[in-house]
């Protein structure tokens, strides 16, 4: 488990003192994996640095299964930080061992046999599904099978938490959602507490269970994520359920509706046309399989089905949106 | 044929060659050696006592590196030699002779290397070293399994580079009193006139060089993993940038 609690860091910067992070808390629960997003210049680079402690922060605390890192003596540090698997952004290997040298180095840093070594380097390479590239260089590995032995050696230590920093931001997009599978079903087997810093919302949706979004050093929003999912109001449902650009409809008004999982599921919107006599436009909609749950956010123009002799009866907007919101369906009157 | 039995039969090549010969190499060996010993060390504190580096000692690396490692550099060869002759006669009890002149060529080229090594180490990305780090490695493992590996392929041209300049200041000290083959060229091949002692000596030399970048060339291939192609085999060369010496 992950613990963070008003996480600041300050750096001076020719004279003037730039909070990198200002506040920052958040929590991992155990098996779980939690993402970081942000631009640029956020501060999710800082907080990995505060988390590792290759930076120390200026205030607030850190805590690893309920050990406070922060607090902790220069001389145990090194000792907490095996208990941190680390996965970074161009995989850091050595060009000058071999990936099973690679995967070896943290277990040169603790006394095991050599037998025990190379074993558990056999193993780790396994999980991997690299055990056939043992005696390759990294220089002749893909950029995909290099994060492998990246992973594979963050794992040598048998950490609890695996902190992967922008894990897939140099990879193209297949190999990245290989590579977060595996993350997947490491996290899984392992029971392993994963946070992941990333700009990549795609990375949010294939693997996380809850996300935080920083802007400025600040956690702007937080939660699991079928709950800023399903929220219409929230910053992060543009890019979970991005509406696509689209022209405004006629005259009618516009609604934004938002399903979840369970909630608001079965035929919504022929429902609502049969019951009310609408024309019912879909104007943009996104569908998308978040945290395993299935969310539908569209966009549609309402207007009175004008039927063969009788003229259309008025719209009853209040009465549609507490209709549905009565289905269960997230309702805003847009236009 | 007459230029072949000049050399068979001038006395400054039959007799004084193999002894200057053997001088040559006894200063070019012992100066390598104590410039390893020596200038890796150095090299590695320069880096790691650095602003930002593995144990920042901003007033201690201040002064090895702007005052000790610059002025020696700074310093022309020639006149190092000569005011480090007090210190030769210290340390091995002559102030001629390969040994003697062995001590200031040291000097001379220790802040050398000392400069390639930082140069070699500060290019190990900062990547690997806090992927180490985060692993739990003290700053020595640091050192001994980032760092020097890292840079090995580069430790090595840049060992080659100094010890074909010790070649070149070995001849220099010869004629300041070390002996070796540039006092050979010196006596009988300038102020004798004696262009066959001077054309056997330079082509000796350029030999030494030869063999000296070729050996360093084939050593960096062999640990040289960068590169997909040479990779695994270590066969193909691949020359070093060599860095400038200066005189």
């Amino acid at each position: 488990m992950i613990t963070v609690t008003e996480l600041r860091k300050s750096y001076r910067q020719g004279g003037r003192t730039i909070d990198a992070l200002d506040g920052v808390s958040l929590e991992v629960p155990r098996g779980t994996i939690h993402g970081v997003i942000g631009h640029s210049g956020a501060g999710k680079s800082t907080l990995v640095r505060c988390l590792t402690l290759l930076d120390r922060p200026t205030s607030g605390s850190v805590s690893i299964d309920g050990r406070d890192l922060t607090s902790i003596k220069d001389s145990e540090v090194r000792s907490a930080r095996r208990r941190i698997g680390m996965v970074f952004q161009h995989a850091n290997l050595l060009d000058s061992r071999t990936a099973a040298g690679n995967v070896a180095l943290p277990l040169e840093l603790v006394r095991l046999s050599k037998s025990e070594k190379d074993a558990k380097v056999a193993r780790l390479l396994g999980l991997v599904g690299l055990a056939e590239f043992a005696d390759a260089y990294p220089s002749q590995l893909s950029g995909g099978q290099r994060q492998r032995v990246g992973i594979a050696r963050a794992l040598a230590a048998d950490p609890t938490v695996l902190l992967c920093d922008e894990p897939t931001s140099a990879l193209d997009p297949a190999t990245t959602d290989e590579i977060l599978d595996l993350i997947r079903d490491l996290a899984d087997t392992l029971g392993l507490t994963v946070l992941i810093i990333t700009h990549e919302m795609n990375v949010v949706k294939r693997i996380c269970d809850s996300v935080s979004l920083l802007e400025k050093g600040r956690v702007v929003e937080q939660g699991p994520l079928r709950e800023v999912a399903g929220s219409l109001n929230g910053r992060l449902v543009q890019a979970l359920l991005p509406l696509p650009p689209h022209n405004p409809s006629g005259t009618g008004p516009v609604l934004d509706l938002l399903t979840a999982g369970g909630s608001g599921s079965g035929p919504v919107l022929s429902e609502l046309s049969r019951r009310f006599s609408l024309d019912v436009t879909l104007l943009a909609g996104s569908v998308e399989t978040l945290a395993g749950e299935q969310f539908s956010r569209m966009r549609v123009g309402l207007a009175p089905a004008a039927e063969d002799n009788a003229p259309a009866e008025p719209l009853e907007l209040n009465e549609v949106v507490s209709h549905l919101r009565a289905r269960g369906v997230t309702v805003e009157v847009a236009a | 044929m007459n230029f072949l039995e000049q050399i068979a039969n001038n006395p400054g090549l039959t007799e004084a060659l193999p002894k200057e010969f053997a001088a040559t190499l006894q200063m070019i060996s012992i100066s390598g050696f104590f410039t390893v010993l020596i200038g890796l060390p150095l090299g590695v504190f320069l880096i790691a006592s650095a602003p930002g580096g593995l144990r920042p000692m901003p007033v201690t690396h201040r002064i090895l590196s702007d005052v000790v490692v610059n002025i020696t550099r700074s310093v022309p060869f020639a006149i190092l030699m000569v005011s480090l002759i007090p210190l030769a006669r210290l340390i091995t009890g002559t102030s001629i002779g390969p040994v003697a002149a062995s001590v200031s060529l040291s000097i001379g080229s220790i802040p050398f290397f000392a400069r390639i090594v930082e140069t070699s180490l500060r290019d190990v990305a900062t990547g690997k070293i806090d992927a180490a780090l985060v692993m739990g490695s003290t700053r020595m493992q640091v050192i001994r399994k980032v760092l020097l590996p890292e840079a090995l392929p580069g430790l090595i041209a840049g060992f080659t580079s100094t010890l074909v300049a010790l070649v070149g200041y070995s001849a220099m000290a010869g004629i300041i009193g070390g002996g070796g083959l540039g006092r050979l060229a010196y006596n009988y091949g300038l102020q004798r006139f004696d262009t066959t002692v001077m054309v056997v000596i330079i082509v000796i030399i350029v030999a030494i060089v030869q063999l000296i970048q070729l050996a360093g060339d084939r050593a960096m291939a062999r640990v040289d993993h960068r590169n997909a192609a040479t990779a695994g085999a270590g066969r193909r060369r691949r020359r070093a940038p060599v860095p400038e010496v200066s005189a």
